[in-house]
This record gives structure tokens, sequence and C-alpha cells, in this order.
């Protein structure tokens, strides 16, 4: 079991969270610290060779690992990735890893909890992308609740309570109605769980399609999360330590739209197809209104959180873009381009505001001003993650949202017309935060105390803009991974199952 | 009678515990208070040799002697099993607990054995006055039980409620055993189903005597709208009974409901299927919707009980094997999921204070973060959330139900426990996200501590690997049901 890359994935950074844990309490911090960057470095490690050995050729599920687990209740234990959930499983670990180095000396408090609970996650992340059986994957899902909640609750802001209760009965509204949907999907597939098994279904008439994937919209939309079923996030966001909205924004978001990928899109097709106006409305109104939401905000974190929704809403955007029962092939890869890069991009924008946090312990755009007199070095860095962030060419930021407005314009150009704002919005409200916390005269004796980002922190931006420049200039290296993938999905849900 | 053909065997484990039973009796006349740590480890030592008859004489059928009296199937074999291990817990867990509050007396230790007895005889009873005895063993057993607290107001009230709506859900049931001895003219349950079977029975009278039956039941369960007493007798009675009463006999009763629904009346499951899901769904409501109003945990947990109760109808509701066996899982793991919520409790509780309120569990992760972990372990798999135990469970039960066609039971259901998420949530916010307001220190002792560390750590692992326990339940359900 343990010799497959998969089971790898998941386990190792797993068991080194519990080995963190079993550290014990403050006094033993610095081992806490070294043991669960060992665990990252050694969870990153092994997922580097699904990447490199991933065959790009090679259609269907991959590293596929399949063994009994509970065969009284027909659940397996199975695993296996595409080009798709490859991906996420990568950055994940990429992102596990920021996270540690980025909570280095920050958290000071329960350090051993704070470190195992992230690595504990990223495991079962990673196990939600791997799984192929329905309810490994929902108890993967939803396991991950756990550590999420105690690490919004523990290590959180002023109202980190209402945020994390908010976020946890927010995202199990959702997914327990998907849990119900499985179990019928297990009957009708035969008494399997196999997702392959449900995707395979040849007929589910029309009105069953729609209850299913209301079923799945609300347990994905909720983590998308699409608007209306937004609000939870800004709260779990602003009140989360910076490692806590790292990971929120650059991961378990992209579980949302990954679900829709995985089983809205392929379980039920026709029933994606008829809703999909419903869709693309909501993702229109996340991209407009929610950039407009975002251009009023005082609070930074809150500005990046409301920018991560309104760049979701161009991913759920681009997967629902059909044309007759075709989806649209630019618009799916731009929205996974988006996915990865937004990954990468959200980290780095919620890492810089951490930064600044550490050190003037306030969150207020206001509280700024001139922090370039002070840190220059930061100040750089800051300012390419939000080019990125606002979609400039040459980042990874332009490439996704390129590709899904290309992919819009062949579908309808009023629906193009409209997502393209976000051009505008991004810019703006990214670029004038940026103008008034940056720029300008020192505002305040806070400001005037700053130091530049040490060693640690340079470390952790310098990696994180090689990886966003590196996306924007050469995306073919994520693209070619994903092609034969995405084109395998856009002909499967292109049959109709009634 | 027929002497000769009186197999004794089937009914070993209950003759030994009786025996040994009345020789704890006698011998506690003759211990001092001081040295009352003999007969805490000869009740030990009795639930572990019990325990051992009982594995060493497992057969895969059922066996039914004393005239019809008592059956011996896997069902019961497992159950007991289940229990013997589930009162050696409780003894441990409440040891230092008695201690301190000076009921460390020989007659805790007979009657909880008493109580055992008595749920013996309703797990393996085949015959509607065998399952009445075994009842009234338990339950005369658990209201002294309660009471033995005699300077306590609260516990004498409680035991009052207990005594007095006990009696009445007794006669109930009485009362609609007789109007079905009166249509089928047996107490037998494998002869009462044969005449319904053959449908020469009475069926108004049957349906009568049903309803009865089944509200007698719901009263034993606590399932509402029959569930007033559960409360308030969690509550008022001292933490160690109250982890008495909320383990072991809810394994008996669950036995005791498929003994009489479903081996003597399942040739009315079209009748009795319709209550259920009446009860079913009020109590996952109510329980849960009351839970949240709560402060005090005992009572927290006395609805969140009744809403589990519910979530174990749902097994029943779906009449077939698959249904029973996943409502035996259920159940299962709901005790030894209390089992480590009382624990720990228990465990914080010491002389002259009583952990029962959630300002009490505040901050608990600060002052001792293991056990916060493990009462973290309990809350959570209450809760139903993967990778623990409990969320299997609720899982099996929901599959059984999607089975038989009941969609909106199982929305129902699910929608309950995301209510119901919301105050185990609490309770864990209250341990993880508040500051500590009472730092003394923690004095649990080694033996507990590391039983306690080993039943919520099981939850875990019961969530890795739940596949023995389900496969175990789904057999000893096959063989017990076939013979009846």
């Amino acid at each position: 079991m343990f010799a497959n890359p998969l089971s790898l994935v998941i386990w190792t950074p797993i068991v080194a969270g519990l080995l963190v844990l079993a550290t014990g309490g403050d006094q033993r911090a610095p081992l806490a610290r070294w043991l669960a960057l060992a665990g990252a470095v050694l969870g990153f490690l092994v997922s580097l060779p699904l990447f490199t050995q991933f065959d790009n050729l090679h259609g269907g599920m991959q590293f596929v690992e399949n063994m009994p687990w509970i065969e009284s209740l027909g659940i397996n234990y199975h695993l296996g990735v595409d080009g798709i959930s490859m991906l996420f499983i990568v950055l994940n670990s990429f992102t596990t890893l920021m996270v540690i180095l980025a909570g280095w000396e920050v958290i000071q408090k329960r350090t051993a909890q704070y470190m195992a609970a992230f690595l504990i996650m990223s495991g079962l992340i990673n196990g939600a992308f791997a799984a192929l059986d329905a309810i490994l994957f929902y108890v993967f899902f939803e396991g991950m609740l756990i550590p999420m909640y105690l690490i919004i609750g523990v290590w959180g802001g002023p109202r980190r309570v209402y945020a994390s209760i908010k976020f946890f009965l927010y995202t199990l509204l959702g997914s327990l109605l998907m849990l119900v949907a499985f179990i019928y999907l297990y009957f009708q597939a035969g008494k399997s769980f196999d997702i392959q098994a449900f995707q395979a279904l040849k007929q589910i008439p029309l009105q069953v399609q729609i209850l299913l994937f209301i079923a799945f919209f609300l347990s994905f939309a909720v983590k998308v999360p699409m608007w209306p079923v937004h609000t939870w996030l800004p709260d779990a966001h602003v009140e989360a330590p910076t490692g806590g909205s790292m990971v929120l924004a650059a991961i378990t978001l992209k579980i949302g739209a990954y679900g829709f990928l995985r089983f809205a899109l392929p379980i039920v097709p026709d029933a994606s197809i008829e809703l999909s106006p419903i869709i693309i409305g909501l993702s229109l109104v996340a991209v407009v209104y929610i950039g407009l939401v975002a251009l009023v905000q005082t609070d930074m974190k809150k500005l990046v959180a409301y920018s991560s929704i309104s760049h979701m809403g161009f991913v759920t955007l681009g997967m629902f873009l059909f044309t007759g029962s075709q989806m649209n092939a630019w618009a799916v890869e731009g929205a996974l381009v988006q996915m990865v890069s937004h990954g990468f991009v959200s980290a780095a924008m919620f890492f810089c505001i951490g930064v600044m946090y550490d050190r003037v312990h306030s969150r207020n755009i206001a509280d700024y001003g001139g922090v370039a007199n002070k840190m220059p070095i930061f100040a750089a860095f800051m300012m390419l993650f939000g080019m990125a962030n606002s979609g400039l060419p040459a980042t990874s930021g332009f490439v996704g949202e390129f590709m899904v407005i290309m992919g819009a314009v062949q579908v309808n150009f009023l629906v193009a017309a409209l997502a393209a704002t976000t051009l505008i919005f991004g810019a703006a409200y990214t670029l004038w935060m940026y103008k008034r916390v940056i720029f300008g005269e020192v505002g305040n004796h806070h400001v005037e105390e700053m130091k530049d980002v040490n060693k640690r922190e340079f470390l952790i931006l310098v990696i994180l803009a090689v990886t966003v420049l590196g996306m924007g200039l050469y995306p073919q290296l994520f693209v070619e991974k994903m092609h034969l993938s995405v084109n395998e999905l856009i002909a499967h849900v292109a049959q109709s199952k009634l | 009678m027929n002497w000769a053909d009186l197999n004794l065997m089937p009914a070993l484990p209950e003759m030994f515990l009786l025996g040994a039973l009345s020789v704890i009796l006698i011998l506690d006349l003759f211990i001092s208070d001081a040295k009352r740590g003999i007969t805490y480890a000869l009740s030990l030592l009795t639930l572990l040799v019990c325990a051992v008859i009982q594995v060493s004489t497992f057969e895969p059928f059922a066996t039914v002697t004393l005239s019809g009296m008592f059956v011996d199937d896997p069902l019961s074999d497992i159950v007991k099993v289940a229990m013997y291990g589930v009162t050696a817990l409780v003894l441990i867990y409440t040891r230092q607990y008695v201690k301190d509050r000076g009921l460390f007396k020989g007659e805790y230790f007979t009657l909880t054995l008493f109580a055992l007895l008595g749920m013996n005889l309703m797990v393996s009873a085949s015959n509607f006055v065998s399952l009445y005895m075994g009842l009234e063993l338990l339950s005369l057993s658990l209201y002294s039980l309660i009471a033995l607290q005699r300077e306590s107001g609260r516990a004498i009230e409680a035991a009052m409620k207990y005594f007095v709506l006990g009696a009445l859900a007794s006669g109930l049931l009485l009362y609609g055993v007789s109007m079905v001895y009166g249509a089928t003219g047996s107490l037998e349950l494998a002869k009462v189903a044969q005449a319904i079977a053959s449908g020469s029975a009475n069926q108004t009278l049957l349906v009568f005597g049903l309803v009865f039956i089944v509200a007698g039941l719901a009263f034993k369960l606590g399932a509402v709208p029959f569930h007033m007493w559960v409360p308030d007798v969690y509550q008022g009675s001292s933490t160690a009974m109250t982890l008495m009463i909320g383990a072991a006999p809810k394994l008996a009763a669950f036995v005791f409901v498929i003994r009489i629904l479903v081996q003597g009346l399942g040739e009315m499951v079209a009748d009795w299927q319709g209550m259920l899901v009446i009860l079913a769904v009020l109590s996952m409501a109510i329980g849960n919707l009351t839970a949240i109003a709560q402060t005090n945990l005992k009572r927290m947990l006395a609805y969140s009980t009744i809403s589990h109760m519910g979530f174990l109808l749902l097994g029943l509701i779906a009449g077939n094997a698959e249904g029973y066996s996943a409502a035996l899982f259920y159940v299962i793991v709901y005790v030894l999921t209390s089992l480590a919520g009382f624990g720990i409790l228990l465990g914080l509780s010491r002389a002259g204070f009583e952990c029962e309120t959630l300002d009490d569990l505040k901050g608990l992760n600060g002052r001792n973060s293991w056990y916060a972990l493990l009462m973290l372990l309990a809350l959570f798999s209450m809760a139903g959330i993967p990778p623990l135990a409990g969320f299997y469970a609720k899982f099996a039960v929901i599959q059984a139900i999607v089975n038989v066609n009941l969609l909106w039971l199982a929305v129902v259901a699910v929608m309950m426990s995301l209510i119901g998420a919301f105050y185990y949530l609490r309770a864990v916010k209250v341990m993880y996200f508040d500051d500590v307001q009472d730092n003394s220190p923690i004095a649990i002792p080694g033996d507990m501590k590391l039983v306690l560390s080993l039943n919520a750590v099981a939850l875990l692992v019961l969530g890795a690997m739940p596949e023995r326990l389900i496969a175990m339940c789904v057999e000893a359900m096959k063989q017990s049901l076939v013979v009846l």
C-alpha cells in the first residue's frame, strides 16, 4: 500500500503531523517546527514523481491503487489521478511547505498543534483529490473540516469563533446532501461507490439528474464559493491565521471547483447543460458584483478574500460554457490554469499581508502608507503578486483569464464582455490597495518602525515569485499535463444520459 | 417440562454471573471499607470470566432452551460480550468518582452486576415473560443505583422520576403483550410469529397491542414523544450513574426491541414501520434542536442520546437484515463514543466538584491537550464527522433506508445531523478556543487514563478500519434472524 505514490502523498503528511503532535507542549516548539518542516519537505518530494512520471499521452487514471476497504458497505480504497487532479496534489503539497515556513516564528502559541493541523489537513486534501471512490472522497472531504475548524478557531482573529463555526456548518450543509446523492447513485450503479462507475451510468432521467445536480451544487458551490453562498469565506479568511488563509484560498476552494469537474459534469451532464445558464449567471455576479465589493473593502485580507471569490467565479464560468452539449475546451483549460495560478497568487497575497500584519498587527489599509520607504524589497515582491492578481500578461494570472475570455467569446459575446470587466476591477482593487498601503509618505510611527523581510520571508517570496512568473511565461508545462484529461472529460460530457 | 431435555449450556455465562454475584454479595459483608478494592477486583474478574465463557461457547447459530424461554444466538453473544466490556469500562471510569463521593460500597458492585444479569436476560430472552423479567431486573437495579447517593436530593428525585415513568412504561408494554397473547395464544416469540403468519390472529387486537408495545419500547429507548425522563434522569443522577444508564442498557434495549418487533412481530413490519418513522423523525428533530439550548453538558448529552436513538430507529425502519445490522453497529459505536465522552466528564470531576456544564470544559486544551483531544474525538464521532467511527454508523443506517427508497427520510436525517453538529462544535469551541478558567490539576488514575485513551483512540481506529466490526454485525444478524 505504501509503495504507491498516491498513498505516499496522503499518508506522509498525516504521519508527520501525528509525530509533530506528539512532541507536545510549547517548550519543545523548535523540535515541532523542524519536524513539521521535514514532514512538509518530504510530503512535497513524494508528490514530485506524480508530476514528473505522469504520462501526458495516456488518458484515464494513472497511479491507480484499488483494494477493498469496507466491503460490507461497498467502499473501496480506490486511488488514482488524471491530469487534472494530479496538478492539485502537487500544488497542495507545495502550499503546505510554504505554510509551514510562513508560520515559523509567527506562531508562538501551541506551535506543535498548529503545524500538525496543517500537515494532517494536507494529507486529507491530497486524499480528496486522489480518491476514486465516492465515500473515500467524502471521508477526506469532510475530514479536512476538523483541522480547518481548529486552525481558524484557535489561532484566528477576534471573531474567530463565529467564523469557524460558520465555516464548518456551511460546508457541512452542502456535503451532507451530496452524501445522500452518493448513496442513491450507489444503488443505481449496481452497488458500487466507484466514481468512474457513477460516471459510466448510461441512463438517468432529467428530473433525477437535476436533483442530483442540486445536491452536488450545494456541496461544491459552498466550497468554491459561489455567490450567494460565499459569505462564510470573507469571515473565515479574515479571522484565520496567515497559513490558514493561504491554504483556504490556494487549495480548499479548488476542491469545490474540482468537484464540479469530477462529479457534477460527468455524472449528470444533461442537468449541467440544462442549468448552465444559472451557473453562468451566478459566476458573472461573482466576477462583477464581488469585484465591486472588493473595491470598497478597508481590510486588506477581506479585499483579497473577495478577490478570490471573484476569481473563482471565472473558474466556474469557464467550466459551464456550453455550445450545444459541447464544453468549451479553451474555457475549461483556462479555468484549470486559473485555479492553479490563483493557488500561487492568492497564497502569495495572503502571505504578503501576513508579513505586514506580523509587524503592525493591523489589516486595515488606513493603518499603512509608505511601506515602500521602509520595506523596499518586500514592496517589489508584492508589486509582482499584485500585478498577477490583476491579470497582467507574463504573470500566471493572465493566462487563465485570457483563455476563459477567449472561450467565452466563442460562446456568447455578452458573457465574454461582462467577464472581461474583471481585468478592470481586478486591477482597480488590487492596485488601489497597493498604492494606499505601499506608496506615499510614511503613514504613521508603526510603519516607521517596520523592518524589511528577513531571510525566511525572502525565501518564501522568491519561491512564490518564481512560480508565478514561470507559470505566466511557460504555461505549457501545466497545460500539456491536463490536455488529454480535459478532452476526455469534454467527450464524456457530450454524451447525453437521457 | 421435560427435565431430560434441559440444556443449560447456553445460559452458562448467566449462571456463572449469578453465582459470582452471590459470592461477591456475601463476601462483601465481611470486607471493611478500606479493602473494598477486593470487591472491585472480583467484579472485574467476574466480567472477564463471563466474556471468556461467552466467547469460548460461541456457536454460529441459535439455540433455544429452557422451554423456549431463552435463546443463545450470535446476536446475543456479540451484544453480551460488548456489555461485559462496557460494564468493565464503567467500573474503571467510575472508581475514583464514586470513591470521592463515598459510594464505593458493596451495593454499588452487586447492583451493577444485577443490572448486567437483567440485561443479559433481555438480550437472550425468547419469551415475553423472560423478556419482561430481564427488563425489570435491569430497571430496578438502576433505580436503586441512582438512589444510592441518598444525601443528594437531585439524585433521589431522578430515581423517583425514573421509577415512576419506568413503571408506567412497563405497564404499557405489559398491556400490549397481554393483547398480543390474547390474539395469538402464546407468549413465546416464535409461536407468536407463527400465529401471526398463519393469519389466524385477530388483526385489530394485534395492532392495538402493537401500539402499546411500541409506546413501551419507545419509553425504554427514550424516543420522542416518550423521552421526558431522559434529560431529567441524566442530569439528576451522579455522572457515574448517568454513564451506567447511558451505556450498556442501550445495547440491551436495542436487542430487546429487535426480539419483540422483528422476531416476535416481524410479520407486522408494515404496521410498526410507520410508527417508528414518526418516532425517529421526532427524536432526531426534538433531540437535536433542544440540545442546542442546553448549557448543562449532561443534559445536552441526554438530548443528544435522544437524537441518536432516532438514528438507531432508522436502521429498524429499513426492515431488513441490512438495516438491523446497521442499527446494531450504530448502537455499539454510540455506546463506545458516549463512554469516552462521559469518561472525560468523570475524569474532570473531583471530590466536591462536578464537571457538568459547558463552562467546566473551558480551555481544556490549555489545561491538558491530551484529554481535550480525546473529548474532541468523542464529540466529532457523535456528530458523525469522518474519519471517526460515528460517521460510518450514520452512513450505514442511511444507506439502509435509501436502499428501501426512503430518500426523504435520509434527507431529513442528514439535515438533523447538521443541526446536531452545532452543539458538538460548540463544546469543541469551549475546549479549544476559550481561555482556561479553572486551572486546577486534572488527576485521573493511571489505569483509567490508559483505558480512556484506548477507548477514544478506538473511535479513530474504528474509523480507519470499521470493516471487521461491521462484518461481525452483519453476520450475527444474519445467523440470528434465520431461525426464529
